[in-house]
């Protein structure tokens, strides 16, 4: 953007004093591009990027691989056809990704409860933070790999485990978060409350709950992202029961089953891009209105 | 005042506001300015001395305006009010009067972020006056604002100030400031803060902005200016 650009575009911030009129309160004044401007600037960065990709793709499937070798990576049109427009394949992996998408949904939830009532409880009193706290890191440190063994021991290999492994997955960075949100009302904002002496009920409710709201949003998106890899995850190490998308991958890679396994791996992280995107939809709706998400980068 | 780290931030400070003086105290940056009025609202405890204030409904305005960011500004005016237990529709109405007393009428519904500093002082100011406090302390509240809203804010302060008649300790290292609003200036100097000159201002009230050009005015300027130098040394 050049300096005249930016003196065209940039928000004009109104000095008001006295008897200030609303209207000028939107004085932010921004020079309109033309639309096809925009959408060729938008639009196709990522068009071209796309390309590049599935042009690199067909590349490795048939320059690099010799025909007994590629089922190792099909090419696009391939795995489109089998993966997506077999319907047989492509529901079985539908009815998987669902499957997941409770597991997940259930795990997020329990993280939920757990972060917000321990976060809370930090918050209220400092020798329970300092007693809780490690053992977060700890259990935060564990790879899940090595407790694999552990969690099947006790909730055997079924949907119970999955669901703990979504929790363990999920559960750190909304305590922290939510924590960090907590603790970030302002000292001059407590004072006020001191001042007209407010409860703790109060306070935690009309001050550090609202002020936290940003924190908790980005901990949840974070969360809500790992606890989709926390029920793949989960699926492909405890499989009684529901076919997961997890026990899905398995199966296509041991048939070789090359197209399906693209397919299953393309939808996996669809759902994990969606469950992203709503709940920045869920934070912008929320908080949108007083919160600049672009500002503080959470 | 001595803090836990053996810092002495106020020694020997002895003084009285009663309703209907406005009395501010001008001194160098850390001088024990701001530990003055969190003793006196009760934020901190004095090490020694006596302290009497008048603690219900207090009103305190900070350097910042600490509005709540997720409340517009109709409902960062009611806080105070709604911390005090008054009802809904009262509190309602006092906000609205309170907002309409600052100039911010028409700002009801927009949130801090979409407002100039002076604006949200004003609404800082707007919410501590719904409580009619009968003490009124006024941390630097203008500092932070350009010169031209610094001086109509002034303005409306006395205005205030009159109308409401609240006991006002305002503090400041604004010299012209501190002699245009105030019925009496203290004049404190640093570590430990003390309070080493006294002057009364005599000019009435409503007081015009041109009284900033005036040779009394310039006068008296001159010799809290020298005070100040003073206690600066």
């Amino acid at each position: 953007m050049t300096t005249q650009e930016a003196a065209e575009t940039g928000a004009i911030e109104s000095p008001l004093v006295g008897g200030a009129d609303p209207s000028t309160m939107h004085a932010g004044v921004y020079r309109e591009k033309s639309r096809p401007r925009v959408l060729a600037e938008t639009v196709l960065p990522p068009l071209v990027m796309g390309a590049l990709i599935a042009g690199l793709w067909y590349s490795v499937s048939y320059g690099v691989l010799d025909e007994r070798r590629r089922f190792l990576l099909r090419p696009p049109h391939q795995v489109i056809e089998v993966g997506f427009l077999d319907w047989d394949n492509f529901s079985e992996i539908l009815s998987g990704l669902w499957s997941s998408t409770r597991v997940a949904m259930i795990g997020l939830a329990i993280a939920i409860t757990i972060g917000f009532a321990l976060a809370t409880l930090m918050s209220q009193a400092k020798v329970v933070e300092r007693a809780v706290f490690p053992f977060m890191v700890t259990l935060q440190a564990i790879p899940i790999l090595a407790i694999v063994p552990l969690i099947s021991f006790w909730f055997g290999t079924g949907q119970k485990s999955r669901v703990v492994v979504c929790v363990i997955i999920s559960l750190f960075p909304i305590i922290v978060n939510t924590l960090f949100g907590l603790q970030s009302a302002e000292r001059g904002m407590h004072d006020l409350f001191t001042l007209h002496r407010a409860s703790r009920l109060t306070r935690l409710r009309k001050l550090m709950f609202p002020a936290a709201m940003p924190a908790i949003f980005a901990g949840l998106r974070i969360s809500a992202g790992l606890s989709v890899i926390g029920a793949i995850v989960g699926d492909f190490f405890f499989g009684l029961g529901d076919v997961g998308i997890g026990q899905l991958l398995r199966k296509y890679a041991n048939n070789l089953n090359g197209e399906q396994l693209l397919a299953a791996v393309i939808m996996s992280s669809a759902l994990g891009v969606t469950v992203f995107l709503i709940f920045g939809w869920i934070q912008t709706a929320a908080i949108g209105k007083w919160h600049d998400t672009s500002d503080s980068g959470i | 005042m001595i803090f836990p780290d053996g810092t002495e931030a106020l020694q020997d400070v002895s003084f009285s506001v009663d309703r209907g003086e406005f009395v501010t105290v001008v001194g160098p940056s850390g001088c024990g300015k701001s530990t003055l009025l969190k003793i006196a609202s009760g934020l901190l405890e004095n090490t020694a001395g006596h302290v009497s204030v008048d603690r219900e409904r207090i009103g305190y305005v900070f350097q910042d305006a600490t509005l709540l960011h997720w409340r517009t500004i109709l409902s960062n005016v009611e806080l105070f009010a709604e911390l005090h237990g008054i009802a809904k529709d009262e509190r309602r109405s006092l906000a609205q009067d309170a907002i309409d007393m600052v100039g911010l009428s028409g700002f009801e519904h927009h949130y801090p972020k979409s407002l100039s500093g002076g604006m949200r002082m004003r609404a800082s100011l707007a919410r501590t006056l719904t409580l009619q406090p009968p003490v009124f302390l006024f941390d630097e509240p203008f500092g932070a604002v350009d010169e031209i809203t610094r001086e109509h804010l002034n303005e409306e302060t006395q205005q205030l100030f009159q109308r409401e008649g609240f006991a006002g300790l305002f503090i400041t290292h604004s010299i012209s400031e501190a002699v245009f609003m105030s019925t009496r200036v203290l004049v404190m100097s640093a570590r430990p803060g003390r309070i080493v000159a006294e002057f009364d201002i005599p000019f009435d009230y409503p007081r015009k902005p041109q009284l900033r050009f005036e040779a009394a005015f310039a006068e008296l300027s001159g010799e809290v200016s020298a005070q100040l130098r003073g206690a600066h040394s």
